[in-house]
C-alpha cells in the first residue's frame, strides 16, 4: 500500500477544500430549485463578443499568443483602464494577459510573498485569498471587515494588523461576497497607511464595473504615490458576462509584471487565444453591453434589498458586485443552518457567510445574478421560510 | 424606453410595492405613473404570456402576408379596419416592403384558416395577393424565451 501522504506538499494537504461543496452537492440533488448562490452573470456573453471569437477560429487563428497576451489586447486593456479607472499602464511593460483574474490572483501572490511574510487580507471575501497565500509560503492574517462600517476597510484596523512581517495587502472590492465598496476618502486613508509600512496591495477589481447608485469604482492605484506599489486584478467574466472564457489581467509596475510573467509563462504558457481576439471586441465595442446589464442589476438589486429588509433579515445596502449580505440572525439559526433548511424545506439556494470566512457567521450570500421572475419566487419563498421560523418560535 | 414600461413589458404581474423598489420611485408615483399611461392609452391592456405549443387544443397559428390596393381617401386605414374585425385575426401591422400587411390569425384546423383566407380575407375590397405561413413552434415571445432552459448549464457554484 502506498501511503500518499508521504506524497503530498504538506502545504496543500494543509488547505481545506471549499466547504461549500456538500451544501451544493445537496441543492443539485433537487428539483425545482431556484439557485441565488451563483457567482456568475446570468447573461450571456454578448453576441457581438462572440462572434468576435468565432471570427478569429474561421480565420484559423488557433496558435499560441505572445506571454503576455496580444499587443492588441494589451493596448486595448490599457486604454480602458484609462478611460474608465484614470490610470495609465504601458501595453509594453506593465499588462500581462491571464486565465481570468484568478490566475492573476495567484500569480501575483506568488510573486510577491516570500517564505513567513504575512499577507493581510480582509474577510469576508472570495475564497481563494487565504489559501493560495498558504501555498505561496505566506501566511494569511485575517482581517475582519464589519457590517457597522459597511464592511468598508478601516486604517486602524490595517495598523492593528501590521507586524515586521506584513508584506502586502488583498484589497478586494467591489466585494464579493458583501457588495461593499471603497470609495475615494477611505482609499486615501489606506494608502497612508500602506506607505507608512511600505507595503504591498493586490487590488482585485473585478468588479470594477458593477457599482450602483451613482457610484463609480476607484481604484487604489488612482490615489497618489499607490501606483508604484499595488497590483490590479482584474478581467471579463463579471463585466462582459465572460466567464466560461477565462480571461484576466494583471496591471503593474513593470519591475513586478516582469517576474509574474515568468511564473505564467512556464505554468500557463499563454493565455486562450479565441478569447483574447474577443475581449479585444469587448473593450472596444462593449461599454453598452456593460451598462444595459448594471442597469438590470441595479433593479433587481434594489427589490432584493427592499424585501429582504421588509422581510426582516437586515441588509445593508450593497453598492458594488451582484451579491447582498443580509444579516439572518433573527432567526436563531447559524448560516449554514439557515441554508440548509432554506433549500431543504423551501428550494432556494443562497450561500452560508461562514463559506467567505468564520466572520460570515450570521449571514448569507445572496445573489442576484438571477431573473427577475426568479429572484420574485425566490423572494416569497424566502419570506414563507422566515414567517414559518417565527411560528416555530 | 420608461423603466416602468420595459419591466412591465416582460412581466406585469410585480406589485407597486416592489416596482417602487425596483425603480427607487414612491409608490405614489409608479402607481400615477401607470394610471397616466392607461389613460393615456399607452398601455391598452394586461396579457399573460402563454405558451401555446403546451396547450392542448390550442389551434394553429398562421402569418398572412396580404397586398392590398390603397383606396384613394382613406389609403390603408379603411383596409385594415375591416380586416382587424374578423375574430379570427389577433394581431395587425402595416408593413414597409414587399406586402402590406402581415396578419396573424388562430383557427382550429389548418382548413379553418385555408377557408377564412378564401372565403373572408380574399374578399375584402382592395385585397390583391395572399401569402399564408403556418407556425410550426415558438422558441420566444413577447421578449420571453418559450425554450426550456437546460439546467444542467449552470450547475457550477462559483463563489
Amino acid at each position: 500500500m502506498i501511503d500518499y501522504q508521504n506524497f503530498i506538499n504538506d502545504k496543500i494537504s494543509s488547505v481545506k477544500p471549499s466547504g461549500i461543496r456538500k451544501f451544493f452537492d445537496i441543492a443539485v440533488e433537487m428539483d425545482n430549485v431556484i439557485s441565488l448562490s451563483i457567482g456568475e452573470p446570468d447573461f450571456q456573453t454578448p453576441w457581438h463578443i462572440r462572434e468576435a471569437g468565432i471570427v478569429s477560429l474561421e480565420r484559423g487563428k488557433t496558435w499560441y499568443s505572445p506571454n503576455r497576451g496580444f499587443i492588441e489586447l494589451r493596448k486595448a486593456i490599457c486604454d480602458y483602464y484609462k478611460r474608465r479607472f484614470n490610470v495609465e499602464y504601458n501595453p509594453d511593460s506593465q499588462v500581462l494577459v491571464t486565465v481570468g483574474g484568478s490566475e492573476g490572483i495567484d500569480l501575483c501572490l506568488r510573486s510577491v510573498v516570500s517564505e513567513g511574510d504575512e499577507v493581510l487580507i480582509p474577510q469576508p471575501a472570495f475564497v481563494c485569498y487565504e489559501p493560495l497565500t498558504t501555498m505561496a509560503g505566506g501566511r494569511p492574517v485575517i482581517i475582519e471587515t464589519r457590517q457597522e462600517n459597511n464592511f468598508r476597510l478601516l486604517p486602524e484596523e490595517i495598523e492593528q494588523a501590521v507586524t515586521d512581517k506584513t508584506k502586502a495587502l488583498v484589497l478586494p472590492f467591489p466585494n464579493n461576497p458583501t457588495g461593499a465598496i471603497m470609495e475615494r476618502g477611505d482609499l486615501e486613508k489606506i494608502a497612508e497607511v500602506i506607505i507608512k509600512h511600505n507595503l504591498f496591495v493586490i487590488s482585485d477589481e473585478i468588479y470594477g464595473e458593477l457599482t450602483y447608485g451613482g457610484k463609480h469604482h476607484v481604484s487604489i492605484a488612482e490615489i497618489d504615490g499607490m501606483k508604484e506599489r499595488t497590483l490590479v486584478v482584474s478581467g471579463f467574466s463579471k463585466s462582459y458576462a465572460m466567464t466560461g472564457w477565462r480571461l484576466g489581467y494583471v496591471l503593474g509596475p513593470k519591475e513586478i509584471i516582469d517576474h509574474i510573467t515568468k511564473l505564467h509563462q512556464y505554468g500557463i504558457m499563454s493565455s486562450p487565444t479565441t478569447a483574447q481576439y474577443a475581449a479585444i471586441e469587448a473593450l472596444k465595442n462593449g461599454d453598452n453591453d456593460v451598462a444595459m446589464m448594471r442597469d438590470d442589476y441595479d433593479i433587481r438589486r434594489r427589490l432584493i434589498v427592499g424585501k429582504l429588509n421588509e422581510i426582516g433579515l437586515t441588509c445593508f445596502e450593497p453598492l458594488g458586485a451582484f451579491y447582498t449580505f443580509p444579516c439572518i440572525r433573527s432567526t436563531g439559526l447559524s448560516s449554514d443552518e439557515f441554508a440548509t433548511r432554506l433549500v431543504q424545506e423551501k428550494r432556494v439556494a443562497v450561500v452560508p457567510g461562514t463559506a467567505f470566512g468564520e466572520c460570515g457567521e450570521g449571514y448569507v450570500r445572496i445573489s442576484y445574478a438571477q431573473s427577475l421572475k426568479n429572484i420574485k419566487t425566490a423572494l416569497k419563498r424566502i419570506e414563507e421560510f422566515v414567517e414559518e421560523l417565527k411560528s416555530e418560535g | 424606453m420608461d423603466k416602468l414600461l420595459e419591466i412591465l413589458r416582460e412581466n406585469s404581474s410585480f406589485t407597486t410595492k416592489e416596482l417602487s423598489l425596483m425603480l427607487g420611485e414612491p409608490e405614489d408615483y409608479i402607481t400615477a405613473q401607470i394610471k397616466e399611461y392607461e389613460q393615456t392609452g399607452v398601455i391598452k391592456g394586461y396579457q399573460a404570456i402563454i405558451d401555446f405549443d403546451k396547450v392542448p387544443d390550442a389551434g394553429v397559428t398562421a402569418i398572412i402576408d396580404l397586398k392590398v390596393t390603397p383606396e384613394r381617401e382613406t389609403g390603408f386605414d379603411s383596409i385594415a379596419t375591416k380586416i382587424m374585425s374578423f375574430e379570427e385575426v389577433r394581431t395587425l401591422y402595416l408593413m414597409a416592403g414587399s406586402y402590406d400587411f402581415a396578419v396573424i390569425v388562430n383557427g382550429e384546423t389548418m382548413q379553418d384558416v385555408a377557408s377564412f383566407v378564401a372565403r373572408k380575407i380574399s374578399c375584402v375590397d382592395g385585397v390583391v395577393a395572399t401569402a399564408t405561413h403556418f407556425m410550426l413552434k415558438t422558441y420566444k415571445l413577447g421578449g420571453v424565451s418559450l425554450v426550456d432552459e437546460d439546467s444542467t448549464d449552470r450547475r457550477s457554484m462559483v463563489l
